[in-house]
């Protein structure tokens, strides 16, 4: 608890506008975090529906260097149904078009973000895991918080909660950079360029089997993170990822 | 609890909305604006590419042992055309290599005498735009010694191959630039794993251009010419597979 309260002024320190106890609004998410968001949204999206039809191309996958019909699959994915695919009938050309023009907003956005926001300590302030809090008594306690649809901390309701810090650093610190490396892997041209990335990935045909799962991993984080929006109160949320402003939830029993 | 409506009316136009973006973006690939910004994905990955590697960078090249088992064919299996039927009977004893356009001295070489030239070995990974992998033993000589024995003229900046399989009417047709068609892994491969190629994967010859996709490995290779530009070799893009559905003429990734 003493260093939630640390945090608490750390934010309040900001030069943005902090929380004007008035109206309880407060400003919660700077700018490079608002627009990366939405252009993830977008890309994230985009990506997803163009990489369902990349794997109706072949739906198998291998762990090794290589694999091919002939070859043994670890799994065999289902059939990715046409209102997920981009385009939404099978076009290999297309859905590649899709998915390497945007892989490339995908790459650049994620450094622009991170770059950004260590310059603007978000990480740094926001993100940041302190050990208190993995431990068990407060990691249970915070399931207790959630189960009861209490998302913030009333005495510092600007910060993260334990699971959102954890599921927003396996999003931004291992699964998007291990869907670019994995698909940099993919590349016939970059193992020439950089061989390291088939070492790091145990080869081509892993790679793409790490490419499926990291996505995999997005896909289940998009559907928690909808939910707890929705539950969180969908109409405050939105618009503090538009305009940054936060309205604190009223304290409910 | 007005906030039911609300999250209903928040879920209903997120779906909506995620639902726009995938549909939408079967328009944005008919606009022939939107399509051409889409298309542009390719040259700057081409450009990126390029930059981050050097000019003879190599493919990666494995041992025996991490071979394929069994390397499967793909696209045309036997051309079965009348004239290539009449090859294979005389054990292509009558087939001759073409090497012609901008070039000083046009060539037509037999089997017999490629299988005389300089080869070079390479266990490589084949790696079909769909996904599968599979690792094989190529021998050939290479095509950068052949295009050196015809001189190919400064004007020249790609190669065509024309090819004996037919595809919607015409022969099946790829094309190179001339830093991959003088890069040390890209030859005119007479044989696969110890083996005089067989039909289905392109006898006599079929090219490998190991940093780039499988549809840019020509099977049953009969002509190559210097060119100076692609405007004029189908509909200009390049290749079968470019012109007909608008896979990329650069296929690094």
């Amino acid at each position: 608890m003493e260093d939630q309260s640390t945090a608490a002024d750390k934010v309040v320190d900001e030069p943005a506008p902090a929380a004007t106890p008035q109206s309880e609004t407060i400003y919660r998410h700077r700018l490079p975090t608002r627009i990366w968001h939405w252009i993830n949204m977008v890309t994230i999206l985009i990506m997803i529906g163009s990489g369902a039809t990349i794997l109706n191309a072949h739906p198998h996958l291998y762990w090794g260097n290589y694999g091919a019909n002939f070859d043994r699959p670890w799994y065999n994915p289902p059939h990715m149904p046409a209102w997920l695919t981009i385009p939404s009938h099978y076009n290999l050309a297309l859905a590649r078009r899709w998915h390497l023009l945007f892989a490339l907003v995908l790459g650049f956005g994620l450094l622009g973000y991170m770059v950004a926001s260590l310059i603007n300590r978000h990480f740094q302030r926001d993100l940041r895991v302190r050990a208190g809090e993995l431990a068990p008594r407060h990691l249970w306690h915070d399931v207790k918080e959630h189960l009861a649809l209490r998302f913030h901390d009333p005495k510092n309701p600007a910060a993260y909660n334990i699971f959102q810090k954890l599921a927003y650093v396996a999003v931004i610190f291992v699964l998007i950079p291990a869907m670019i490396l994995s698909g940099l892997t993919l590349s016939p041209a970059l193992n020439a360029a950089w061989p390291w990335l088939l070492d790091l990935m145990g080869g081509r045909a892993s790679a793409r089997s790490v490419h499926f799962i990291a996505a995999s991993g997005i896909v289940l984080f998009i559907i928690v993170h909808v939910t707890l929006v929705l539950l969180a109160g969908p109409i405050n949320e939105i618009r503090s990822m538009i305009t940054g402003r936060w309205r604190v939830p009223e304290e409910r029993p | 609890m007005s906030g039911i409506i609300t999250r209903r009316a928040v879920l209903t136009t997120g779906a909506l909305g995620a639902g726009l973006v995938l549909s939408g973006c079967d328009k944005v690939a008919e606009q022939p604006t939107l399509r051409k910004i889409l298309f542009s994905g390719e040259k700057i990955n081409q450009g990126l590419q390029r930059a981050l590697s050097t000019r003879h960078a190599l493919a990666p090249e494995f041992r025996p042992d991490q071979m394929s088992p069994i390397f499967r064919t793909n696209g045309n299996r036997n051309p079965n055309t009348p004239d290539y039927n009449a090859m294979v009977a005389a054990q292509f004893a009558t087939w001759k290599l073409q090497i012609g356009g901008l070039v000083s001295r046009p060539l037509a070489i037999s089997l017999a005498q490629l299988r005389t030239m300089p080869a070079r070995t390479q266990i490589t990974r084949h790696d079909c735009v769909e996904g599968w992998s599979a690792i094989g033993k190529w021998r050939g000589p290479l095509l950068g010694s052949i295009l050196k024995a015809a001189g190919v003229r400064d004007t020249a900046r790609f190669v065509v191959f024309t090819c004996a399989d037919m595809m919607g009417g015409q022969p099946y047709y790829e094309s190179i630039d001339l830093i991959d068609a003088f890069h040390p892994q890209t030859i005119l491969a007479l044989a696969l794993n110890d083996a005089p190629l067989d039909i289905g994967h392109g006898a006599p010859v079929r090219l490998r251009v190991e940093r780039q996709l499988g549809y840019k490995h020509a099977k049953y290779v009969m002509k190559i010419d210097a060119v100076a530009s692609l405007d004029g070799i189908g509909k200009g893009k390049g290749g079968y597979w470019e012109d007909a559905i608008g896979y990329d003429w650069y296929a690094g990734i």
